[in-house]
Parts: structure tokens; sequence; C-alpha cells
């Protein structure tokens, strides 16, 4: 049953709230060792939020869009008195004294959180093996990843156990793991969802945004955790969603770009799978042959987005996870000074990948290098800005991949980093330039595994990426 | 093939990121990070003078809130995920080396 279904069901007094949030606890209790997707059940609080609602339906109270829908929430998103680890060891123990924004406006919609799902340790990472508490599987194919970094989120809904969940997308944490679990994700403008209490890894990067089923229901989850936030400095003031009253505008007349860097031709980064850009350009088809007028288009810059943000990143991130010293919560490994105390609790409480991209970060602003790697990173992310100003004065949206592959097997790309890194390629141009892009299954790969299509707009124009999903959502149901 | 970043500048590195190391994480981050910043040989070599550098993606700068006094967070509750707080603050081992 669909989110918005459940709510209508339940906002009618046709389904009780407490009987749904059960059916899903009881699903997650019988299949979630197999998919490992939850760090976290909250049972009992989901039922007694649940219960709650039921109430005030008996007593004909109004209750909130997403009434009784059963939602996951990403284990970095900071929730009141509930565990919180980013799937890191250095947060053991961790119970934030607030509750992140997006957790608040959720709960306020009706939206019943079931639990804290898995993660790359501080959603570093492609695939939700970089975890303290280990991998979650694809459901898809046990033996394949999830995708990542969101990748318990993305594994929950694809399961079944929830009908939506909220993800974050610093190099494209939701939409890769949807691709992969073959769900539809939605990274927003930078600054239309509240980051306050998303635990931070790229500041200028980071953005939380919905996982959901189907294209309607991720545009509901949209429509209720977008708009400003003032506890939130980078918030736009302003934005309003409409991401639902864009689903059925169709996409006659709309320019649609294809780019060639990411469609495998001449001139495009390599290691694009041919199962996957072949779906890529019947998705093309079906929007043409739905009115839009589709053109290849080259966005020459989209090819250095793997370096810049294999720079910008890390070094976000190094400065950000400085806070991790052992004082103020979390772990803390005794030493003699305050000092050693701290080394020796990053030590203990980070895992190699987070290491990894410390180190890196530290190394790329460190005193003789920030020029060479950081401020060159940094002006490449000006370059693909406006070269991406300079193609939406010809087209509304354009279309990639969503990954280079369908899910790869567990284990497979753990030893050399940038066999990873590789996987973020079609997905990192939106983050560097703030933009909102979706992810929405279309079809399967030569492996019967989920393929996923992005569709990317301008900022601000967010609405755009739900009306196009919703088009090819469309289309991929009609050919199965 | 010179390492692009040797074993030592690793351990600086570390230090000044209070991490502590051991031998075959500072070989394996030697090569790993080198690879890495292989891989950024292509904006290294780009020219890109004349451009600015985006910090980030939004024209925004010092967003301020009213000057009106607004509850914090409950200090007990903060305190209470300390590893360590005493006297309504946060206890750590001394700071210079000395023993209390």
């Amino acid at each position: 049953m669909s989110a918005t279904a459940i709510a209508a069901a339940v906002q009618a007094g046709q389904r009780s709230a407490l009987d749904v949030v059960n059916e899903h606890l009881a699903l997650i209790e019988s299949a979630d060792s197999e998919v490992r997707a939850y760090n976290l059940v909250t049972a009992q609080a989901a039922r007694l939020q649940a219960a709650a609602i039921d109430e005030r339906i008996a007593l004909g109270q109004s209750v909130g869009p997403l009434a009784g829908v059963p939602l996951a929430t990403k284990d970095n998103l900071c929730t009141k008195g509930v565990a919180t680890t980013c799937s890191s060891k250095i947060l053991e123990g961790y119970q934030p004294p607030y509750d992140a924004t997006v957790v608040t406006r959720l709960r306020e919609a009706g939206a019943v959180s079931v639990g804290k799902t898995n993660l790359d340790e501080f959603a570093m990472g492609s695939s939700t093996e970089h975890s303290a508490n280990g991998p979650t599987r694809n459901p898809r194919d046990l033996t394949k990843v999830p995708g990542g970094s969101s990748g318990g989120s993305a594994a929950s809904v694809a399961a079944g156990f929830t009908p939506i969940a909220v993800g974050s997308d610093t190099g494209g944490s939701i939409r890769q793991p949807a691709a992969f679990c073959g769900v539809v994700g939605m990274k927003p403008t930078y600054g239309a969802v509240s980051r306050y209490g998303l635990i931070a890894f790229a500041s200028s990067l980071d953005q939380v945004g919905p996982i959901a089923n189907n294209v309607a229901d991720a545009a509901a989850v949209f429509d209720v955790i977008a708009g400003h936030d003032r506890r939130d400095s980078t918030s736009i003031s302003g934005f309003v969603p409409s991401a639902q009253a864009a689903l059925k505008q169709g996409v006659d007349g709309l320019r649609v770009g294809l780019v060639k860097e990411l469609a495998g031709g001449a001139g495009s980064v390599p290691g694009l799978a041919k199962d996957v850009l072949a779906r890529t350009s019947e998705a093309c088809e079906v929007l043409a042959s739905a009115g839009a007028l589709v053109d290849e288009v080259s966005v020459p810059s989209t090819t250095l987005g793997l370096s810049a943000y294999y720079i910008v990143a890390p070094a976000e991130a190094s400065s950000n996870l400085a806070r991790y010293d052992g004082v103020r919560y979390g772990l803390r490994v005794d030493g003699a000074t305050t000092a050693a105390m701290t080394t020796a609790t990053r030590t203990a409480g980070f895992g190699a990948e987070v290491k990894r991209r410390i180190m890196l970060g530290t190394y790329a602003l460190s005193a003789g290098y920030y020029d060479a790697f950081y401020g060159k990173a940094l002006k490449v992310r000006t370059m693909m800005c406006s070269d991406f100003a300079r193609v939406y004065e010809r087209f509304d949206v354009l279309i990639t991949p969503t990954a280079p592959t369908t899910a790869f097997d567990l284990g497979e790309r753990t030893t050399n980093p940038l066999t990873m890194y590789v996987n973020d390629v079609c997905t990192i141009p939106a983050n560097l330039t703030g933009h909102p892009a979706i992810s929405v299954p279309f079809g399967v790969g030569d492996d019967n595994l989920p393929v996923g299509v992005q569709v990317l707009a301008p900022a601000t124009q967010d609405s755009q990426t739900f009306r196009v999903a919703a088009v090819l959502e469309q289309a991929a149901a009609v050919q199965r | 093939m010179a390492q692009r970043i040797s074993e030592e500048e690793i351990v600086h590195v570390a230090r000044l990121a209070c991490l502590a190391l051991n031998d075959d994480e500072v070989k394996l981050f030697s090569q790993q990070l080198g690879a890495i910043l292989d891989h950024a040989a292509d904006i290294e070599a780009l020219d890109v003078s004349g451009l600015e550098p985006t910090n980030h993606p939004l024209p925004l700068s010092n967003v301020t809130r009213a000057d009106v006094p607004q509850d914090s967070l409950v200090r007990e509750e903060v305190l209470a995920q300390a590893p360590k707080a005493r006297d309504g603050q946060f206890v750590v081992p001394p700071v210079l080396g000395e023993q209390p």
C-alpha cells in the first residue's frame, strides 16, 4: 500500500494507524535479520505515536497529510532521546538532546518513524559496507550491496518495511541506493530542506531528501520536509514546495537534454555500463513520445566533478569531524592529557574509510597543498555552475544515468577506494552545483537488477524533477 | 615512480588530524591517498586563472536572527551526553600534561 493510500485510509477512519504500524513492525521483525536495514527499531515509541493518531481521529481532530505512514529515518538525523550513531563507534551511546527539523516536520505530518537506518559511517561511502554495524544487503538480491550511503533507508523501502524513508545526499547518497534498490530517491535543491539536526559530513553539499516506492509518495514527503527553517542559516527563505502539484503536468513541450559526458559516447566519462545507458536512452525516447523536445547536450566540466568532489567533500569532512574529541558526547578513550585522550578516542572511534577521508581532507587543506587541490577544486565548482547555467538557458531538465552500473556484489569494491568513488560520477554534479535531482527506477539491467535514471533541474525547480519522474514511472510500469 | 605522498607526510597529516596510525596504515594511506590524488591530476593541471572559487552553492552570507533572547538546549540534558561532567561543566584530562 502506498503512503498516500495509507494516509487517506487512516484519515478516513478506515484503517487504524496502530494496525498499519504493527503490520510493518512485524515485517521488520521477520525479515530484517536478512536485510539488516536498521541500526535500531523504535517499536514502542512508534506504537505510542500511532495510537495517539488513532485517538485524534476518534475525537474528530485533524491529522497530518502522512497520518499513520511508517517511516524509516537515516541514523545521521538527530532524534531526541533516541540513539543516533551515524553507524560509527565514536557516537556510541549518543542520545541527542533535540530533534532534527526534518524529524519534527514528519512527526507533525503524522508519519511514524519505526527506527534508525544503517549507513556508511558518517555517510561516507556508496555501498553501506563502511558501517560499524556491518553491511546492509540489497532486498532485490541479498548478495548485492544496497548502494549508499543511505542504503538502510533505501533497503527499508525496497523490502516493504516502510513505504517512505528519509536519507541524506552529499554526493549521491540518496539517489544511488534508490537506483540500486529499485525505488525513488530525490536530492532537493541545496537549502530547500533544513539541515538542522543532520549530523554534518560536508556542509556545502549535504541535503536531506525523500526515498519512496513511487514518485507521488516521494513528492508527498518532499512537500512536508521542504521549506524555510530559521534554525538553518543556509535555508532558502521563501521556498514553498509544490512537488505534488507537478505530478500530472506531463512533459509536453518540455526541453530535455541528455548529458553527452554521461551518455557513453565520445567524450563521455568511462565505465558506464551498456545496459544502464540503454535504459537511459529509452527514457529519453519515452519523454520524446510524451511530447518533450529531447536533444543531446554537452556539459564539459561534468567530467571534472569526481576529482573536485573528492577534494571538497573530504576537506569539509576533516573540518566537521574535528568536533569528535571525546569531550562533549559519544566515545572517550582515556589518555594522560586532553590531546592524548582526543587522539586515542578518534583512533579507536573512526573506521577506516572515515580516517581515509579525514586524512585526504587534512592533506588537501594543509599548507603548501591548499592552492593546488582545494583552491582548484572550488574553481572547478565555479566552472560547473557556469556550464549548467548556460545549458539551462536552452533546457528545462537534464537526463543522465543515476549510477554507472546496477548493484554490485558485497565486498567487491571495499579494497580499492577509487573503484567505490567512481560510483558517484553521475550524481556528484548536482551536489557541487546545489541543484535538485531525482532517481527513478526505469527497467532492469542484463542481470535483472534495477536501473535508475536521473532527472536534474535548475536550483529551486525541484518540482520539475518530480514532474518528469512521474512520466518515466508511468512508462516503466507499462513496459513491465 | 616516486610516491606522491611520502610516509613522512602521512605521519605529519595524521598528527594534524589527531589520529594515531600504525605502520601498515601509514603505508596503505600513502598508497591510497596518492592514487586518489593521481586521479585528481585532471584538475591539478587545469588553468583556472580568472575564476572565482565557489565555497557554497547559495548566494548567502551572514544570515542573522533577530536579537531576541530565546531558549537554548537544557544544560543538564546536554551534559548528560558527555563522557564526564561535573558541576555543570565538561571534565577533561590535564590540558598541558601536569597532574592535578
